[in-house]
């Protein structure tokens, strides 16, 4: 039997997710009699809230919002469910799976997600817990997806080091599971689970407690010299060593994140800070007492405020150090050398080590679905029909089709080329290097928009970049509707951040390899400005830059803004 | 129930005396009261007695209706609520998407908090009365002191937009400021506190000089003058389509303003509407008949030009049999005749078909236009059940007609109502009349429970059955039964009934969409499921109704009916009809069906 969490008091009155989760025995809430309530295809707040935790939430069609609203009609109301995929891999079954309930139950397209997971979006209330089921047949799930826990563990998707890289994502799933909450709510709800009666005396979640998290929190794994996970905008990131080509352990960094309010000041986005070296055997122990630390000590009253980055600001790193080495009960070593060389994708054929390939298709915004003149989904379906290796999902929100054997491989070249399946090699650099989150219609939280806008901003830009030569240099740019930070855009050389309908606070100077933040440039301006303003700043960096100098460090050195290593100094 | 001036017709000083009294009262003393009150003389003869004015303490009533998009108006209105509750006053808080703007005729003191998004936007839930405050139908205000408390974000253009607005618009329509508007900026705890602080200082300054001020009593509703021979013209207020995007339907829902015309409607009536026919139809027949359509002709005592006659008088749109007879004088072609000869041969023929069509294949005729015209009926008025309660809408009458639409014969044709209807912008007008329907009626004793059954547009006067329930204060069971095709694009007023399953006024719902499953659904396959319960209901002495289409849906819910009461009932076959007309007699079974 193990003890009930109790946390320490803190000053403050909890906010009302607090109470939500509290009252919700363990994450079940009303839900079982909401989803089944006819007279609405949507569910009241409080169950919503609970539903994240199952990785989905309830959206609705903003487009239609107002116009259904006169015509006495609840919102368009479907919900989104966010599939829990370690490392972003899937094998091509599952992939099948994915695409059929797609189109069977979904909007007939697929996200694939800046933290390697999919998204289906558009499903309707009465078909959630088919959804559920029929992925369970091929063991995906979406518990934890969403909500106040450990999301979706990020690893590197790196095809160089095959061997490594299967044993490093083997740790990123061994992560997953054991901060997977464990209360049985997901099974009974979705899988017609039996229903247990949780004891009021003993504790359900070991590592949660009854209250979970102050707020979200995410790790990733990154295998220098690859940053594709963008390590240090994560609650915990991981920083794999090798030596001779073996797995030494991890580099620890803590407290980053991306997510900021419009207007206060007290939120930011920030860098994970290095703290040590761990070996392998002490990954999961090390991450999990991190996690009770923010869980005792993070923020419950003020959402806002409650990420563990500000927990650390608020406590300082040297509390933090002290209070993980008690936990603990040992200490952990020096930080040991490494080097990122870029956050950005590699794209088209590689050859791993073992004699198999791996193929990187350029997906626009991560959207996967059958366009007018690009039949995307239509092709990939075809292509998990022979493939015999994986698929992985990148932190660019790019796929990979992974481990295809020589034999293999004449096959899916020649899908590729019947579907004109591309690795992005016609496109610029630039939009090779560009995210966006979903933002409008379907998130609630966006202001502006973002997947379904930057494409055509790119392609305005790209005039600049034809005329100046930076066609083949490399830029990453991203674009995100809301604060929040979905797409990380605090992190990009060029980011945008939505401020209200075709607007746009415009930042610049975050670096290549992904170890600094960008700072505002020009705020809540609209394309024509935002041309205006980038035009002179790519003449003068196409003109002056030096041997290999990337976009964000230019504008750096050129005075347009200046560093932040410290997100406590964004604003500033 | 505890009455407030947004729950019951009265205004704040009744509710006061009224939440003083009943209370008090014995059952006996209200069963007399309910009586006496619904003999018609009762009221006017009771002695008015003036409150003595006496050392009480006036309770205060304030009403806080905040617009918010994130939470920040709503926590402010809240805490507001809470602070002005310890000082005695009695607070009403609710969100602006929540509010019913036309109980702003009821309330005296108001503060509003209210956000602004994007660029100038009101928040989604305060869109409407955002609307309905800037339209022509937002009430004078004149009994109204209200202070508004704006939220922003001064790096927006539009910084306050819709604080601003409002504050504006409640000055024009003759409401008094207790203290002026402030706007407060994305940190805007200190000018927020500030504000209210005024406003509550202000307030209740006043508690000890406001004295208790009679409200004016109803107008008297003198009987109309409008017919459906001199119809009232209606101007349209509202035209919405309650389908949503992708619906095979167009079901539009039509606000008519009836200011003037001394209407006096209950709900389970109707509005009768002299349609007009379709300017491009009746141009396509004049082409056809090659007639000028100035030519002057006499319909019904009247000389007017063709065009007008046709458009405006004549019935072009259907062909009965005494037209096609009549047309067959001027007509020699073969064909014609032997529409007459099959006994069926002209049905078949007529059915979707016009005047055109006969126009166009027959040719030529021998008719003058004079003899052309006397062939036609004149148009008939076309009947809609009444969707709204006068109670609740006083100057108002809603109406939920579904557009006919279908092709035949190559041709896009459309109802001669429903078609024109659809068109209809707001500030054009509709000759309209009131039509009673004595047998659609609410029960006389008004806490009967009853089920209405009813698909598509047959939903129409459940509205103005609830609407009516809800302003009276009716606390008898309510239970709606509906079914249309689609869920996401065909729940008619899905919202009004939500909203009345949670405050009590509907006590359940179950829905019937054929088309979202294989397996064809309908409203009467949701009463058999439910056969226990309605069966229990009818006990209990529910009144059942039942509107919307006569041959499949009525028939079909008939047919239901009879089986659940035998089986629930045990009873044999001949005695569950007899119940049937029993429940009849009683007035226990009501339909408008057609």
């Amino acid at each position: 039997m193990t003890e009930k969490i109790v946390l320490p008091p803190q000053s403050g009155k909890p906010s009302d997710v607090e109470r939500i989760k509290t009252e919700s025995n363990y994450l079940r809430g009303t839900l079982e009699r909401t989803m089944n309530d006819p007279l609405s295809s949507g569910i009241p707040e409080d169950d919503n809230r609970l539903m994240k935790f199952h990785g989905s939430y309830l959206q609705d069609d903003r487009d239609l919002r107002n116009e259904r609203q006169r015509q006495k009609l609840e919102p368009a109301y479907q919900f989104m469910v966010r599939v829990r995929t370690p490392g972003g891999a899937a094998t091509p079954a599952q992939w099948l799976v994915m695409d059929e309930m797609a189109r069977k139950y979904g909007n007939g397209s697929l996200k694939l997600t800046t933290r390697q997971a999919f998204q289906v979006h558009g499903i309707l209330k009465w078909n959630v817990k088919k959804y559920m089921q029929e992925m369970n047949e091929v063991l995906l799930d979406s518990l934890a997806a969403c909500g106040d826990v450990n999301r979706n563990v990020m690893c590197n998707v790196n095809p160089n080091q095959s061997a490594l890289h299967e044993e490093v994502y083997n740790w990123s799933a061994k992560l997953s599971e054991h901060l997977l909450p464990r209360t049985r709510a997901y099974h009974e709800l979705w899988l017609d689970g039996e229903k247990v009666i949780d004891s009021q005396d003993e504790e359900i979640e070991p590592i949660y407690g009854a209250q979970y998290l102050p707020r979200k929190f995410k790790i990733a794994i990154a295998i220098p010299p690859s940053n594709d996970v963008d390590v240090f905008s994560q609650d915990i990131g991981f920083i794999a060593i090798v030596e001779d080509q073996q797995l030494i352990g991890f580099n620890v960094a803590v407290g980053g994140g991306m997510g900021m309010t419009h207007g206060d000041h007290t939120t930011y986005p920030q860098l994970a800070r290095e703290i040590g070296f761990i070996t392998p055997d002490r990954l999961l122990e090390t991450a999990e007492k991190i996690i009770t630390i923010q869980r005792d000590y993070g923020n419950r009253s003020v959402r806002k405020n409650a990420r563990f980055k500000y927990t650390i600001d608020v406590k300082g790193l040297e509390w933090f150090n002290e209070e993980l080495t008690r936990r603990l009960g040992w200490s952990i070593q020096e930080a040991r050398p490494y080097t990122f060389e870029r956050t950005g994708d590699e794209f088209g054929w590689i050859k791993g080590a073992e004699g198999k390939w791996h193929y990187t298709l350029f997906i626009q915004n991560g959207r996967i679905k059958d366009f007018e003149d690009y039949q995307l989904l239509t092709g990939l379906r075809e292509i998990a029909k022979v493939h015999t290796g994986d698929f992985r999902l990148t932190p660019n929100q790019n796929l990979m089709i992974g481990n295809v054997t020589p034999q293999k491989r004449k096959k899916i070249e020649a899908i590729i080329d019947q579907y004109k399946l591309t690795d992005g090699a016609h496109y610029s650099a630039l939009r090779r290097n560009s995210i966006a989150c979903v933002s409008l219609p379907t998130c609630g939280l966006a202001m502006a928009e973002a997947e379904r806008y930057l494409p055509s901003l790119i392609t305005k830009i790209e005039t600049i970049i034809d005329e100046t030569g930076l066609n083949d240099t490399e830029i990453v740019i991203r674009m995100s509707g809301c604060p929040n930070g979905c797409s990380r855009a605090a992190m990009a050389e060029i980011g945008f951040i939505g401020k209200g309908p075709g607007k746009y606070n415009l930042y610049l100077g975050a670096s290549f390899t992904g170890n600094r933040l960008n700072k505002i440039y020009r705020e809540n301006i609209g394309e024509e400005e935002i041309l205006a303003e980038l035009r002179p700043i790519l003449i003068h960096y196409a003109k002056e830059r030096l041997e290999d100098e990337h976009f964000g460090d230019f504008v750096i050195r050129a005075g347009y803004v200046t560093a932040v290593y410290d997100g406590r100094e964004f604003h500033i | 129930m505890r009455l407030q001036v947004v729950n019951s017709p009265f205004n704040e000083e009744q509710v006061k005396l009224l939440n003083e009294l009943l209370p008090k009262l014995t059952l006996e003393q209200k069963i007399w009261l309910n009586g006496y009150l619904s003999a018609p003389q009762a009221t006017q003869e009771a002695i008015v007695e003036t409150i003595p004015e006496a050392n009480q303490p006036i309770t205060k009533t304030m009403t806080i209706l905040y617009g918010s998009q994130t939470g920040n108006s709503q926590g402010l209105a809240e805490k507001y609520a809470s602070a002005l509750k310890t000082q005695n006053v009695d607070v009403t808080v609710s969100s602006l998407g929540k509010f019913k703007a036309s109980n702003l005729k009821k309330i005296t003191n108001l503060l509003l908090i209210v956000s602004t998004h994007g660029e100038g936007d009101p928040p989604d839930q305060a869109i409407q009365f955002y609307e309905f405050l800037h339209s022509k139908r937002a009430p004078k205000l004149e009994h109204l002191q209200y202070s508004v408390l704006a939220l922003g974000d001064s790096s927006y253009e539009f910084f306050c937009k819709t604080g601003k607005d409002l504050d504006e618009q409640f000055a024009k329509l003759g409401a008094t400021r207790i203290v002026p508007r402030i706007d407060c900026d994305v940190d805007y705890d200190d000018a927020a506190a500030q504000w209210f602080s005024t406003v509550q200082q202000e307030f209740l300054k006043q508690a000890t000089a406001i004295s208790v001020t009679s409200t004016q009593s109803d107008e008297k509703l003198g009987a109309t003058t409008y017919s459906r021979k001199n119809p009232f013209y209606a101007e349209v207020l509202e035209n919405i389509n309650l389908n949503g995007r992708g619906s095979n339907k167009e079901t539009r829902h039509l606000e008519l303003s009836i200011e003037g015309a001394n209407f006096l409607f209950e709900p389970g009536d109707s509005i009768g509407i002299q349609p007009e026919n379709s300017e491009q139809l009746v141009h396509a027949l004049l082409v056809a008949l090659k007639f000028d359509p100035v030519t002057e002709v006499t319909v019904f005592d009247e000389i007017m030009s063709l065009k007008n006659a046709l458009q405006k008088k004549l019935e072009i749109t259907v062909l009965s049999k005494p037209v096609l007879e009549k047309i067959n004088v001027y007509t020699n072609h073969n064909q014609f005749s032997k529409l007459f000869e099959e006994p069926n041969a002209w049905k078949d023929y007529a059915k979707g078909r016009d005047l055109l069509d006969v126009v166009e294949e027959f040719a030529p005729f021998t008719w003058s236009a004079q003899q052309f015209v006397e062939i036609l009926r004149k148009i008939p008025s076309r009947l809609y059940s009444i969707a709204s309660s006068q109670l609740a809408n006083n100057d108002e009458v809603h109406l939920t007609i579904s557009k006919v639409s279908y092709e035949t014969n190559g041709r896009q044709r459309f109802g001669v109502c429903s078609g024109s209807v659809a068109e209809l912008q707001i500030g054009d007008t509709l000759p309209i009349y009131v039509h009673k329907n004595p047998n659609f009626r609410l029960p006389e004793q008004k806490e009967t429970p009853i089920i209405m059954i009813g698909a598509g547009t047959g939903i129409a006067p459940y509205r103005a059955f609830l609407e009516e329930r809800e302003e009276l204060g009716v606390e008898g069971k309510a239970w709606l039964i509906f079914g249309d095709q689609h869920f996401v694009t065909d729940f008619l007023y899905q919202t009004d009934w939500q909203r009345w399953l949670a405050s009590g006024t509907l006590s359940q719902m179950h829905i019937a969409f054929s088309r979202d499953t294989d397996k064809k659904i309908y409203v009467q396959h949701k009463l058999e499921e439910n056969a226990a319960s309605f069966y229990e209901w009818l006990e209990q002495g529910a009144t059942i109704y039942v509107c919307g289409d006569k041959k499949s849906m009525a028939a079909d819910v008939d047919v239901t009916i009879h089986r659940i009461i035998e089986r629930q009932g045990q009873k044999t076959t001949e005695q569950a009809k007899a119940f049937v007309q029993e429940l009849k007699q009683q007035k226990r079974y009501q339909r408008d069906v057609y």
